[in-house]
């Protein structure tokens, strides 16, 4: 029998749920497992997972990224309103990416230099990001530029009979592959999970600090703010009142997806099947049609608690034999 | 004419209330919040008005105190936790709870308003003994154990309201939040309450002590006797109370529970007012009333956007800015890094400084009440 490693015990945990998850819909629903409905779910999950890249990145270095929801609503109005001032679909969104990086950065260098708490300070950015975006334009904006109404529909690939990958669940599948990539095979991904272990054996060992906090502080800003051009693409408008409380769902399945709040242990793959695993839930109650859709919280709830309680067993688990 | 002369009454008394705090840590709160209202004074004109209405007053200022009444109830609860190192994320949702659970009791039910209001707060001292619980019971980081109930709470609030929005108009509930008590609002009254209580129980006992204690250092408190465990259960569970309250008093602003609205982002309102109030979200020393006029601080801000026309969407970014500025302001690396600019000014006001006991060596040094 191959013996896993307890870091691994919270993402085979999340596998098991996933899994129980699907079978249960598969089970009750009998169109719940066809292509067309997991192609459905990737599409729709697509903005909260690319968005749960980026927060997983900095929970893993210790951190907590609080400015998601507010940055994809801002992303989104301000692409909306650049396409309606004439602009090229393709500038408007790489100065959507340098926004998001730049803000990004700026929350990390202010977290890093001045050694101030990351939750106040994405905080801020929550505040002022949401604030801005009523600044560029305070009302929803549809988006009918030809790129949008015509080539996008053309990017998407048939996989199945019935079931069309859109161009939307493919950046997020493809976010998830260079979030697990750089988290498990570069320097930088081994810097964050040092940092988050435990910063001062991090700083004594040499791991460059500043620079990695700040990039990954960038680093979410871009993931953010690519979730907000997929966003964009998903509702086809901008709206600066939209996303309220998306952070939440992001840190839940981050959290759902084995990865430690305290920071240093998970992995990218789980996020995207904590993604999943939201998604699922949903889809489920939509499925059902009698339960309201108040019980996907509490039902996050619950999994939260579940995840959190399994992680401490296991951490102290391995306190013991270490001590 | 009159708003003249009681203008004028209403410096001197905050000048002379400024003048006696010199050399204490909530000076600065106290001054910030000076400096907002002479900003209003000049600037916004109808600010400092205020007029009797059938034998109340209103004007801005009293609506501050109303408004901010949620925030400063928080802030009570949120201090104390803050100061054991901990955070409670969940009061917004909690708020949300006792909301639905007081209506749901009043309209759906039929019950008479008293117990709905006692069974709301009930409930939601358990939630606070949850995260009690949950923090010092299981040692679950506070962030991630009041997270559970934030993301769920609101869930459980829509299934007690069944998804809808509760109007109710009992007479009881209504004065709650929008009642005058000797000319003032209510909600006045029962902030200060609240306020007295949570003074005496935290510094007319060891409480307060042991509290500090245990943000400081867990461990060695706990080695000190200390029932770090125990402190950590009351303070979670006292939070819960105090955002039991606030959710009354904010359905009964708007006579009906909105699970989706209320309280919403004031569990960041309320953390704020306790770090504009001195407080370190590290935990240790803690400033009780400090808190509090950190909640009125921000509710200041929010009705000076109302009164001079401000967007409300657009009022989260100065709100953004006043966070990075009272954070710069007390972290210590920006002290260093750029006292030396300051210094110049620093030194011309050093015979000022000596005058009025204003030095920071001293302001640190002042004893314990």
């Amino acid at each position: 029998m191959i013996r896993l490693g307890p870091k691994y015990v919270p993402l085979l945990a999340t596998a098991i749920v996933l899994l129980a998850v699907f079978g249960m819909g598969s089970l009750f629903y009998p169109n719940f497992g066809t292509p067309r409905v997991i192609v459905n779910l990737l599409n729709d999950m697509a903005f909260v997972g690319i968005a749960a890249v980026g927060e997983s990145f900095v929970i893993l270095s210790g951190g907590i990224d609080l400015s998601v929801g507010s940055m994809i609503a801002f992303v989104g109005i301000l692409i909306a309103r650049l396409l309606q001032a004439g602009c090229d679909p393709f500038l408007a969104m790489a100065i959507a990416l340098c926004v998001g990086v730049l803000a990004g950065s700026v929350m990390g260098c202010l977290i890093h230099f001045f050694d101030l708490p990351p939750f106040l300070m994405t905080l801020a950015g929550l505040f002022c990001l949401r604030g801005l975006g009523f600044v560029i334009y305070p009302e929803s904006i549809g988006i009918d530029h030809p790129f949008y109404s015509q080539v996008l529909p053309q990017l998407s690939v048939l996989i199945a009979p019935k079931a069309v990958l859109p161009f939307t669940a493919m950046c997020f599948l493809a976010a998830v592959a260079i979030g697990s990539f750089l988290g498990s095979f570069t320097r930088f991904g081994r810097n964050v999970y040092a940092i988050g272990s435990n910063e001062n054996s991090a700083r004594l060992m040499g791991v460059p600090i500043g620079q990695t906090k700040i990039v990954t502080y960038a680093l979410a800003g871009f993931f953010s703010a690519l979730a907000g051009i997929v966003a964009t693409f998903y509702m086809q408008s901008g709206n600066p009142a939209s996303f309220v409380g998306l952070e939440l769902d992001a840190i839940a399945s981050v959290v759902i997806g084995g990865t430690l709040l305290t920071g240093g242990v998970g992995f990218i793959p789980g996020t995207l099947m904590g993604v999943l695993i939201l998604g699922l839930i949903q889809q489920i109650i939509i499925f059902n049609g009698t339960l309201n859709s108040w019980w996907t919280k509490i039902v996050i709830g619950v999994l939260l608690l579940v995840f959190i309680v399994l992680q401490k067993f296991i951490s102290r688990r391995r306190a013991g034999i270490g001590a | 004419m009159i708003d003249w002369v009681s203008d004028l009454l209403f410096w001197l008394v905050f000048g002379v209330v400024l003048f006696s705090l010199r050399g204490k840590r909530i000076f600065w709160t106290v001054g910030a919040l000076g400096l907002l209202l002479l900003f209003n004074q000049f600037f916004t004109p109808g600010f400092f008005h205020i007029q009797v209405l059938g034998g109340h007053l209103y004007g801005s200022r009293l609506d501050v105190l109303n408004q901010g009444a949620k925030v400063m109830l928080l802030s009570l609860g949120m201090v104390l936790v803050i100061a054991t190192g901990g955070v409670d994320l969940s009061v917004g949702a909690v708020m949300a709870i006792a909301a639905a659970v007081s209506s749901r009791l009043l309209v759906t039910e039929h019950q008479p308003p008293g117990i709905a209001i006692a069974v709301a707060l009930l409930i939601s001292i358990l939630a606070g003994a949850w995260n009690g619980l949950l923090v010092a019971g299981f040692g679950i980081q506070p962030i991630v154990a009041t997270l559970v109930l934030m993301v769920a709470g609101r869930g459980i609030a829509q299934l007690i309201t069944e998804g809808q929005i509760i109007n109710f108009l009992d007479p009881t509930m209504v004065y709650l939040g929008n009642g005058h008590l000797f000319g003032l609002p209510f909600t006045l009254t029962l902030v200060l309450a609240m306020l007295l209580l949570t003074y005496l129980m935290v510094r007319g006992t060891a409480l307060g002590l042991f509290i500090e204690s245990v943000g400081d250092n867990d461990e060695a408190s706990r080695y000190a006797g200390i029932n770090a465990k125990q402190v950590k259960l009351l303070v979670y569970t006292f939070s819960g109370f105090c955002a039991g309250l606030a959710g009354l008093v904010a359905c009964s602003n708007i006579r009906s529970a909105d699970a989706n609205n209320i309280g919403l982002y004031l569990e960041l309102d309320a953390i704020l007012a306790v770090v504009i109030g001195g407080t370190s979200l590290s935990g240790g020393r803690f400033y009780l009333v400090g808190a509090v006029i950190g909640g009125l601080f921000i509710q200041t801000l929010t009705t000076t956007f109302y009164a001079r026309n401000v967007s409300s969407d657009i009022s989260p970014v100065p709100k953004a800015l006043v966070i990075i500025a009272v954070c710069l302001f007390q972290a210590e690396a920006f002290r260093k890094r750029f006292g030396q600019l300051f210094l110049p000014i620093w030194e011309v006001l050093k015979p000022i400084r000596t005058r009025f006991h204003l030095s920071p060596a001293e302001r640190h040094d002042t004893p314990r009440p």
